[in-house]
């Protein structure tokens, strides 16, 4: 229950942005607030990526604002933008990893090169063991990204989103490609961070059952798997189901109504495929 | 629908120079920024370093051979024509002048830009279609300052020196003709290609190598960092980085020649 009119983590008013032919997002509004989880759906190409970006200052809008923190975006130089962002996590699409540097080196990136992060140098090595540890990649600090399995990389960039303990995250299709097993494991450590860091999350998926974990699970930090939120727990995880359809927002809202949707197009999201 | 086409056809033209004139403009601003970035902290001092070794002393080979063996047929080919006039002698003047004016900074700056200027655009435009440089910003460094200025500074200090090494060994190369087939003594090759030399010379023999450097890094990395459309993207920046840096080597060339031709003004004539 708010005390106070809580301040959005992440708001956006009327964005729209547009590469040289085409409209990536239209008129795009919402506001996540602190602890809540966003899962983002849509067919390829309908904008996922761009609104995270967006939200990273990545891309400048040609219309409209996005607050993150409560500080507009468009009205900050890049210097400015890497304070706001320090306080960000980003996993991209495609890992993003820089392959020039081994997976150590990767996961200090963050700790050394972002100002507003105040890591002695000496703190440096524990917190990227603390953070590859969380994602079970202990043994791979002197690898070169390339010598790792596509799931093992999404794993360490988890590592370097998360080693900061940014208090928004942004998850950009953390599961697509990836074998059941892996993905179940992904989305485990996703929902692990969320609730031991009470981080707030926006996740891009494809696959509707990544968005009923989000929803209906939480982390055992005894039994270290996930479990069923029962009654109470579930209200505390407030998880919002966005999606999007050619660079608009068609639905936003619970599970529940997402479920009772008739629209054809969110339907499709809804009902895993067999 | 015909009347329109008085109307469209100057509009048409507009959005044509639309794309080249937004693409110098981007250039010259990459070019302020990585400049700009040379004052500005924080300095990645070892990217520097690295990319030194690779530019510098991974061209080194083929510096050395494309000074050789220009040096080597300057002086076969001019020795044929100044034997007509008696001057055979004079072999050595022309060596090192073509050598230092024109073919030492020409032939190095062409082999630096097939090799660095693709390998700068292939690097930095995998890089970003692979969202490498979306992850740099996000994680609070700006791709410029990492990636172009050292880039730019590196091979700002190593082609001029390539130049120089290029240019000495051209000499040998010459030397060694006129030595073996053109029966001219050493003391008699060398006194006339030092001689030969003015500071004029000098530098312009060094001021065009450094000139190309800066536009050979920063073509490499313009065309490294608007790279789009996947691998295939890649390879298609690759091949305009290295054609646009030759395209403007030559014209630079022209344009500092003229100079230095205008500044010598009265001892030409
Ligand atoms: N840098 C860019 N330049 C030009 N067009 C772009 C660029 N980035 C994205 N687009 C276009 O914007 C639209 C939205 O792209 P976006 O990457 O956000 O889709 P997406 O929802 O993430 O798709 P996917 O599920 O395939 O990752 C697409 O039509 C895409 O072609
Ligand atoms: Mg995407």
């Amino acid at each position: 229950m708010p005390r106070e009119a809580p301040v959005p983590v992440l708001r956006f008013e009327n964005v729209t942005v547009a590469f040289d032919d085409v409209t990536a997002l239209v008129e795009v509004s919402f506001e996540a607030f602190e602890g809540e989880s966003r899962v983002i759906t849509g067919a390829a190409g309908s904008g996922k990526t761009t609104l995270l970006k967006a939200a990273l200052g990545l891309i400048q809008p040609q219309s409209g604002r996005v607050y993150a923190f409560g500080r507009d975006l468009g009205a900050m130089r890049e210097e400015e933008l890497f304070d706001i962002r320090s306080k960000m996590g980003m996993l991209f699409q495609e890992s993003a990893l820089f392959d020039s540097l081994t997976i150590e080196e990767n996961v200090a990136y963050p700790l050394l090169n972002q100002k507003a992060i105040h890591c002695a140098p000496e703190e440096v090595k524990p917190r990227v063991v603390e953070a590859l540890d969380f994602v079970e990649l202990g043994g791979t600090l002197e690898k070169f990204p390339s010598e790792l399995s596509g799931g093992m990389r999404r794993r360490a960039a988890i590592a370097r989103a998360v080693v900061t303990a940014p208090p928004l995250i942004l998850y950009d299709s953390p599961t697509a490609g990836l074998d059941p097993i892996t993905a179940h494991t992904i989305m485990a450590l996703l929902i692990k961070e969320r609730d031991t860091a009470r981080t707030t999350t926006l996740m891009v998926t494809q696959r509707y059952q990544d968005g009923n974990l989000m929803a209906n699970f939480r982390y055992n930090s005894e039994q270290g798997r996930l479990e069923p939120a029962r009654n109470g727990a579930r209200q505390d995880l407030h998880t919002v189901f966005m999606v999007l359809r050619e660079g608009r927002l068609v639905f936003e809202g619970s599970q529940e109504s997402l479920e009772a949707s008739r629209d054809s197009y969110i339907c499709k999201f809804v009902k895993p495929r067999a | 629908m015909y009347g329109s086409i008085g109307v469209r056809g100057p509009t048409f033209l507009l959005d044509l120079l639309k794309g080249p004139v937004a693409a110098v403009q981007e250039f010259l601003f990459l070019t302020g920024s990585a400049f700009r970035n040379i004052f500005r902290p924080p300095h990645y001092t070892d990217d520097i370093v690295l990319q030194m070794d690779n530019i510098g002393v991974g061209s080194l080979p083929i510096a050395i051979m494309a000074g050789f063996f220009s040096g080597a047929v300057m002086a076969l080919q001019m020795s044929r024509a100044l034997a007509t006039y008696g001057q055979v002698g004079r072999t050595g003047t022309v060596v090192s002048i073509t050598l230092v004016r024109e073919l030492g900074p020409m032939l190095t700056s062409f082999m630096v830009a097939g090799r660095n200027a693709s390998g700068i655009a292939s690097e930095l435009g995998s890089m970003k279609v692979t969202e490498q440089i979306d992850a740099m910003r996000a994680l609070g460094t700006d791709p410029v300052q990492k990636l172009v200025t050292p880039r730019l500074l590196a091979t700002s200090a190593m082609l001029p020196l390539l130049t120089v090494i290029a240019d000495f060994v051209g000499m040998v190369g010459g030397w060694l003709i006129s030595f073996l087939f053109l029966n001219l003594t050493s003391r008699q090759y060398w006194s006339t290609t030092w001689r030969a030399l003015e500071w004029n010379d000098v530098a312009q023999g060094l001021l065009k190598p450094l000139v190309f450097a800066v536009m050979i890094s920063l073509i490499g990395c313009f065309y490294g960092l608007r790279t789009t459309g996947g691998t295939q993207g890649v390879g298609r920046s690759t091949t305009q980085a290295v054609v646009a840096s030759i395209e403007m080597i030559f014209v630079l060339d022209l344009l500092i020649t003229k100079m230095f031709v205008w500044a010598a003004g009265g001892a030409i004539g």
